[in-house]
């Protein structure tokens, strides 16, 4: 995760001018192997192994459009009756184009009476945001949502 | 360097756009503030105070309004409960100071207020204390009317008015050819406001944090490539001062939070 | 300033799910800046959220780079009886800041 640091001062100025975003400025254009979607594939599977992931009952909402990368709105719900036998006991959120894939790792129970939550995210490009759920029985879920995140005009870090 | 590029690209079209002269100011009944241009979320997190970053620095503004300062005094000692005695406040600075014979914004007063009254140290701008105090102040005045009726306030409006039309920096760009004459449109990705500060100290998205309208000019200035003013110059407040006047009628959404 | 909000509604009827609304004052340095002279700023994160119903816990959150600065969480929990909320923030450079809020649940 660190810069690599034998670029040229002049790629050095391009790649810094070229984001501004809170995450990983300099590494984006370095393409450094966290920020794919292999990475995130890793990460997913060093929270659920081999488990199988099916898709559905989790939802993300998210603008499909941000206005700002730095801070973008996100609530992450699973449909789930949320008894004391049958409820959400992980929700986990993965992104992969950040320099790091996870998001957020949210821990639940019975007695959260309703598996939604919300928080505000760092989105370093337009990528696509996973989440994935597991219930108390063991099986997996999972929601994705594509997101296009712009630059806002007139950045700076003054 | 490449958002310079980008910017400069999006600039070239608008101007093209925009090339058979300026519209003039934008008409009474076709202002908006800059609320109106945003996306729903973030409206959401400007309209729900509890889930509003910047009432973060409204509450540690409070605690500030009622600390004593070095010689003993708080703010709440002279202006006793800020929601009565500040209800207005915000939304009628820049105003004149008769003692120094210009016009002050309400950062200027409320250092002078400190250092005259309070015998205590002048906040630096954009510190974190500075900024609790203004939105506690500023939030005193929501909902109610931009004014800049103060007929002792015209030379600074004037004044603004000048810089807000003048073309400046390398991208030869005047405030108002964006703000006035192509606001609604988009430029790389967000929509163009108008331009009114009505709701000053905001939350920003792209600062992650609590700034004053000063800041936003700075970046304003410094994006089209010109030299910045220094720190609380003449040109800040009167530039504050027309953007005011400009804004004068609409409410006061402060502090508000923008992309 | 470590200062925190905290939304909690005052009173329920007793098997209520009710919303949590938090947000607390923190830069979230994500560690992948540089500054403005090139040097890489470290991360400071708050890296764990916890919130406890007269001692249970009832829900937790790891935090990574990717969440905003000035932390904003919300989540529900299932009003069983009258009592003391804590939550608790961890983070980097040991950053700890805990918080109460009591509720009536009749």
């Amino acid at each position: 995760m660190k810069a690599d640091p034998t670029i040229d001062k002049g790629r050095r100025d391009l790649i810094k001018g070229a984001s501004a975003l809170a995450c990983g400025m300099l590494l984006l254009a370095v393409r450094n192997a966290d920020a794919t979607p292999a990475s995130m594939q890793g990460a997913i599977r060093n929270i659920f192994g081999t488990a199988e992931i099916g898709r559905g009952r989790v939802t993300l909402d998210i603008p499909s459009l941000v206005e700002n990368g730095n801070t973008v709105p996100m609530t992450v719900s699973v449909e789930s009756p949320m008894t004391a036998t049958d409820y959400v006991k992980s929700i986990h959120v993965f992104n992969e184009k950040n320099p790091q894939p996870n998001v957020i790792g949210i821990h639940l129970g019975p007695r959260a009476g309703k598996a939604s939550v919300a928080t505000r995210i760092r989105l370093a490009d337009s990528q696509k945001v996973v989440a994935i759920a597991q219930t108390s029985d063991g099986s997996v879920w999972s929601g994705q949502v594509d997101v296009i995140v712009t630059l806002a005009a007139c950045v700076e870090g003054l | 360097m490449l958002r310079a590029v980008l910017r400069f690209g999006c600039v070239v079209m608008v101007l093209a756009i925009g090339a058979q002269g300026r519209a003039g100011d934008i008409p009474q009944s076709e202002r908006r503030s800059g609320y109106d241009m945003m996306g729903p979320e973030t409206k959401a997190m400007q309209d729900d105070d509890t889930a509003n970053p910047a009432t973060l620095w409204v509450l540690e503004g409070e605690t500030n309004w009622n600390t004593k300062a070095t010689n003993g005094k708080s703010c709440a000692d002279c202006h006793g409960d800020a929601s009565a005695s500040m209800k207005g406040v915000a939304a009628r600075y820049p105003a004149f100071d008769a003692t120094r014979g210009q016009a002050i914004d309400l950062e200027q007063r409320i250092n002078i207020c400190r250092s005259e009254r309070q015998n205590a140290t002048p906040l630096p701008y954009e510190s974190r204390e500075l900024l609790a105090l203004t939105a506690f102040v500023a939030r005193q005045s929501r909902g109610m009317p931009i004014e800049q009726s103060d007929s002792r306030m015209q030379p600074a409006i004037a004044s603004g008015r000048a810089l807000f039309e003048s073309r400046q920096g390398q991208l030869n760009l005047s405030c108002a050819q964006c703000h006035d004459d192509n606001w609604g449109k988009q430029l790389a990705g967000s929509v163009i406001p108008q331009a009114h500060p009505t709701g000053y100290p905001i939350y920003r998205l792209e600062w992650q944090n609590l700034g004053s309208l000063q800041r936003r000019l700075r970046n304003c200035v410094f994006g089209l490539r010109a030299e910045t003013y220094p720190l609380g110059a003449p040109e800040t407040v009167a530039l504050e001062a027309f953007l005011m006047w400009r804004a004068r009628g609409l409410p006061m959404d402060a502090p508000a939070v923008r992309p | 300033m470590s200062g925190a909000l905290i939304n909690v509604p005052a009173r329920a009827k007793r098997g209520q799910v009710i919303e949590i609304k938090t947000l607390i004052s923190h830069v979230m340095e994500p560690g992948f800046r540089p500054s403005s002279i090139g040097v890489l700023l470290p991360r400071d994160i708050i890296t764990e959220f916890v919130c406890t119903y007269d001692g249970d816990e009832i829900f937790r959150a790891d935090l990574y780079p990717a969440i905003s600065a000035n932390p904003f969480i919300t989540f529900h929990t299932v009003a069983t009886h009258s009592g003391t909320l804590t939550f608790t923030w961890t983070g980097d450079n040991g950053f700890a800041v805990t918080e109460h809020a009591s509720i009536t649940v009749e």
